[in-house]
C-alpha cells in the first residue's frame, strides 16, 4: 500500500520551478516583439492585425491590444519577430507599445509604484480574482500560478475569495455590461490601498471583443491602473514576474 | 407525388405506400457539408412542429442547433436534427413575418430538449412561445428584444415555506472561476432546486462574427468562444469556411487538427480530474494530476506557442506542421505521462475514502440526460452512446475509427471521473495511431489560404460540429447572395448540459455541489457567447 505512495512520489519529483525569474520558454512562444527597421508596405501591415494593434510612423505593436496571433511576424518576417521574453507586465499603458527599434526589456516604473504597494505588500499580497467575461483561458493560467510549478504562494501571493480580506483586485475578460455592476461591487468590498491588476489583452483593451455591444468598460476610467499584463492568455511567469517586480525592490 | 392509378386498392401484390415518393420536409446533408438555401423547404409551423417533434422522439436523434435569424421582413429559422445511426443531419425550416406580436406554438411540452432553443429564440427576439412551460431568460444578450429586462434584477424561481431557505452564489465565485448564479432552495441541508442563470459572460461574440469580417479577427474569434476549448471551436470554424468555399483539406492536416483535439481532451480532462480531487480534499491526487497537466499543455505551447492551442488551427493549412523531432517529443511525452497517469489513477480509485465521496453522488439517469439532450461526457456517463467521433465523423476520425468509452454508466460523480480517465487512456492510444499514420504520410504541409483566396459559395447554409471534450460543438452559418456571412450560430455543449448539473443537485446536500460542479466543468462564456 504505502509502497505505491512512493513510487507516486518518486514518479512526481520535484514540481517547482527554484527561480521563477530564470526558465527559458521552449518551442515558438510569442512574448515580447522587436521591430526591425526594414522598410515593408505598411498598408498591408496595418491591416493584417486582427485587433489594429500596429500603428505606423514609428511601427509599433500595442502589446495591450495585441491577441499574439502572430500573423504580422508570418507575412513580414524580417520586419517583425517575436522573442520569448515573457516578462512583459508594466504599470504605465505606454510602456505596452513596443515601437522600431526597441530591444531593450518592458519594465515598471520605479516612480509610479504606490508607495505603499511596496510598504505593504511586500511580503503578502492577497488579490480577489474577477472574471468580466473572461474565456477561462486567462483565469486558467492565473490558478496555475498557484500550481506545484510555478508555486506563488511562497511569495506570499494568493487569490482568496472575500473582497474584504484581500488587497486588490485581478480582472480578466473584456468586462461585459452584465459584469459592470458586480466589478464595481466586488471592487468598493476592498478596503484600501487597493491595487487593480488587468491581466490580458481582453481586459486591458477590449482585444479582439473591442468595439462589441455588449462590454462596459466605464469602470476602468474611474480608477488607475496598477499593474498590466498583457498575453492571450498572459504566460503565468508573465503574471508573478510582474507582480514581483510590483511589489518588491529590484535587489541589486 | 407519384401518380396513384384508379385501379382497386387489393389488386396491388404490394404495398403501394413504399411506392408513393413525397418530397421530403426537410434537407440532408453530412456534417461539414454546405447546401444551398433553396434546397431547404420552408414548412409551416403547423408541418414543422410535427415533424420534428416525431424525429425528436427517435432515441438516435438530437437537435444539434434551433436558431432563428433575421432577414429583412422575416425571422427565418432553422433545425437541425442529427442522426446518430446515419450520420445524417436532417435540416428543417420555417419562417414569420416581424411584428409586434409573434407567436408560435412551444415544442418543448413534447420534446424537452429544444427548451433552450425556444428560449433563446423568444430572448433574442421576442417570439411568444404559447404553452411553454418556462420562458426564463437564456443569457441576457445585449441585442434582446426587450431591453428593460435586466440580468442584475432576474427573479428566480421562489417555494413559499417558512421550512425552506435560499442560498445565492454568484455571479462572482469563490474560487478563480467564470461568473454565473446558482440558487439553492434548500430544506435544511437538502437542495430541492438548483436554479442556474447565466448570461454575465455575454460578450456579442455571434455579432462580432459578422461586425468583423477578416478571416483572422473570425479565427481568433472563434479561439476565444470558450479558451479552454479553443482548438474544439477553431476547428469546428475552420470546417464551416473550408466547406463553403470549397477547400478539401490535406490528410496531413486534419492529422494534426484531431491530434491537437485529443491533446486539448487529455490537457482539460486531466485538469478536471486534478479538480475533483480538490473537491474531495485528497491532495495527491490533485498534486500529481495538476502537475501531469503542466506537460500537457507545454507541449502545446511547444507545438504552437501557445499553452491553449491558440494559434494552431488556420484554415485551409497551418503555421506549425507537426514535424519528425515535434512527433518524437511527443511520443516522449506521451510514453512519460501514460506511466505517471496509469499509476496514480490505479491509486485515486483504489482509495475507500475517495470512492465514498464520489459513489453515488449527483446521480442522474439514462432517461432524464436523453431528455435534456445532454451532449459529449454528460450524456455517455449514463450510457447514452453519443459521440460525435463515431456518429458524424470527418477527417482523420472517417479513415481511423474512434471506439467511444461506453463501460462507464452510473451516472455519479464517481461515473464523471471515471470516464475521464477512461478517455484520457483512450485519447493516448488513438493519439498513437494518428502518429503512425503521420508518419507514412509524405504530404507537404500547407500554409494557411489567404483571406483574399477565399470565395464563399452565396445563399448556402453549413452546419458544422465536433467532438470537443465537453462534447458536441456546432457552428451555422449562412451566406447570402454575394457570398459573404449573413449569419452565423455557436453551440457550445455546456448550453445542454447546465441543466445536467441542476438535476445532480436534487435531494443532494449542499455540501457537494462544488464537487459536482467539478466534475461537470462546464462553460459559462461558451453558454453565454
Amino acid at each position: 500500500m504505502l509502497f505505491d505512495e512512493m513510487k507516486i512520489l518518486l514518479q512526481h519529483g520535484k514540481q517547482f520551478i527554484p527561480d521563477v525569474t530564470k526558465p527559458q520558454l521552449p518551442g515558438p512562444y510569442k512574448g515580447r516583439p522587436e521591430i526591425s527597421a526594414n522598410k515593408v508596405d505598411e498598408q498591408a501591415l496595418t491591416a493584417l492585425c486582427p485587433t489594429g494593434a500596429i500603428g505606423t510612423g514609428p511601427v509599433s505593436i500595442d502589446m495591450g491590444k495585441c491577441v499574439m496571433c502572430g500573423e504580422c511576424s508570418f507575412t513580414f518576417p524580417n520586419k517583425i519577430k517575436f522573442t520569448a521574453d515573457y516578462k512583459i507586465a508594466t504599470n504605465v499603458r505606454e510602456r505596452l507599445i513596443v515601437k522600431e527599434g526597441d530591444v531593450n526589456p518592458i519594465t515598471l516604473d520605479e516612480n509610479k509604484i504606490r508607495a505603499e504597494i511596496r510598504s505593504l505588500f511586500g511580503r503578502s499580497l492577497k488579490l480577489r480574482e474577477i472574471s468580466a467575461a473572461g474565456s477561462n483561458a486567462d483565469e486558467q493560467e492565473l490558478n496555475a500560478c498557484g500550481n506545484p510549478n510555478f508555486d506563488m504562494g511562497r511569495f506570499g501571493i494568493e487569490f482568496l475569495a472575500s473582497p474584504r480580506h484581500c488587497d486588490g483586485i485581478v480582472i480578466t475578460g473584456p468586462i461585459s455590461e452584465n459584469m459592470a455592476e458586480a466589478v464595481q461591487v466586488c471592487y468598493d468590498a476592498v478596503p484600501d490601498p487597493k491595487i487593480i491588476i488587468l491581466v490580458g489583452s481582453d481586459a486591458i483593451s477590449g482585444g479582439i471583443f473591442a468595439g462589441s455591444g455588449a462590454l462596459n468598460r466605464s469602470f476602468l476610467d474611474k480608477y488607475p491602473i496598477d499593474l498590466y499584463v498583457p498575453g492571450n492568455p498572459p504566460h503565468p511567469l508573465t503574471f508573478v514576474n510582474g507582480i514581483l517586480e510590483m511589489i518588491r525592490k529590484k535587489k541589486n | 407525388m407519384l401518380k396513384v392509378f384508379s385501379w382497386p386498392f387489393n389488386l396491388y401484390p404490394f404495398n403501394m405506400e413504399t411506392l408513393i415518393v413525397t418530397e421530403p420536409n426537410y434537407a440532408s446533408i453530412k456534417n461539414q457539408e454546405s447546401i444551398c438555401l433553396s434546397k431547404i423547404p420552408i414548412l409551416s409551423y403547423g408541418k414543422f412542429y410535427t415533424e420534428v417533434v416525431n424525429f425528436m422522439k427517435e432515441p438516435q436523434v438530437h437537435c444539434v442547433n434551433y436558431y432563428g435569424y433575421s432577414d429583412g421582413e422575416k425571422v427565418k429559422f432553422i433545425c437541425c436534427l442529427a442522426d446518430d445511426n446515419t450520420s445524417n443531419i436532417k435540416v428543417f425550416s420555417h419562417e414569420i413575418q416581424k411584428k409586434e406580436k409573434m407567436q408560435l406554438t412551444s415544442m418543448t411540452r413534447e420534446a424537452y430538449a429544444l427548451h433552450i432553443y425556444e428560449r433563446e429564440i423568444s430572448e433574442n427576439f421576442g417570439v411568444e412561445f404559447i404553452y411553454s412551460p418556462w420562458s426564463k431568460p437564456v443569457r441576457y444578450a445585449f441585442n434582446r428584444a426587450d431591453r428593460t429586462k435586466v440580468i442584475n434584477n432576474y427573479p428566480f424561481y421562489k417555494i413559499q415555506s417558512e421550512e425552506l431557505h435560499e442560498v445565492g452564489v454568484g455571479p462572482i465565485h469563490a474560487g478563480v472561476i467564470e461568473p454565473g448564479h446558482f440558487r439553492f432552495l434548500c430544506n435544511g441541508e437538502t437542495v430541492l432546486h438548483l436554479e442556474i442563470q447565466l448570461g454575465w459572460q455575454h460578450r456579442g461574440i455571434e455579432d462580432l462574427f459578422l461586425k468583423k469580417p477578416a478571416l483572422i479577427q473570425r479565427t481568433v474569434l472563434s479561439e476565444s468562444i470558450a479558451g479552454d476549448t479553443a482548438v474544439g471551436h477553431a476547428v469546428t470554424f475552420a470546417g464551416i469556411m473550408e466547406s463553403l468555399a470549397g477547400i478539401s483539406i490535406q490528410d496531413r492536416l486534419s492529422i494534426e487538427r484531431t491530434i491537437g483535439l485529443e491533446l486539448e481532451r487529455i490537457a482539460m480532462h486531466i485538469g478536471d480530474l486534478s479538480n475533483i480531487c480538490i473537491g474531495l480534499a485528497y491532495q495527491l491526487g490533485a498534486s500529481v494530476f495538476g502537475a501531469l497537466r503542466t506537460p500537457t499543455i507545454n507541449y502545446s505551447q511547444l507545438w504552437c506557442g501557445n499553452r491553449f492551442g491558440k494559434g494552431l488551427i488556420r484554415v485551409g493549412g497551418s503555421h506549425y506542421p507537426l514535424n519528425n523531432s515535434l512527433i518524437e517529443s511527443l511520443e516522449k511525452f506521451l510514453n512519460n505521462f501514460e506511466g505517471r497517469f496509469v499509476t496514480m489513477a490505479e491509486k485515486m480509485f483504489s482509495l475507500s475514502s475517495v470512492l465514498m465521496r464520489m459513489e453515488n453522488i449527483g446521480t442522474v439517469s439514462k432517461t432524464q440526460m436523453q431528455l435534456i439532450g445532454a451532449v459529449g461526457m454528460s450524456a455517455r456517463m449514463t450510457g447514452i452512446e453519443r459521440d460525435l467521433r463515431k456518429s458524424h465523423p470527418i477527417g482523420a476520425y472517417q479513415k481511423l475509427k474512434y471506439a467511444p468509452v461506453l463501460d462507464v454508466t452510473n451516472g455519479d460523480v464517481w461515473a464523471r471521473a471515471a470516464l475521464r480517465r477512461k478517455e484520457i487512456i483512450a485519447s493516448i492510444d488513438y493519439i498513437r495511431n494518428l502518429i503512425s499514420q503521420l508518419k507514412a504520410n509524405d504530404e507537404t504541409s500547407n500554409k494557411p489560404v489567404s483571406e483574399g483566396s477565399l470565395k464563399l459559395m452565396p445563399n448556402s447554409l453549413c452546419v458544422s460540429m465536433t467532438e470537443g471534450w465537453r462534447g458536441e460543438i456546432c457552428h451555422c452559418a449562412v451566406t447570402n447572395d454575394q457570398g459573404k456571412i449573413h449569419h452565423y450560430k455557436i453551440k457550445d455543449p455546456s448550453v445542454h448540459n447546465w441543466m445536467a448539473l441542476a438535476l445532480s443537485l436534487r435531494d443532494l446536500e449542499i455540501s457537494d455541489f462544488p464537487i459536482n460542479n467539478k466534475s461537470y466543468n462546464l462553460s459559462y462564456c461558451g453558454h453565454d457567447l
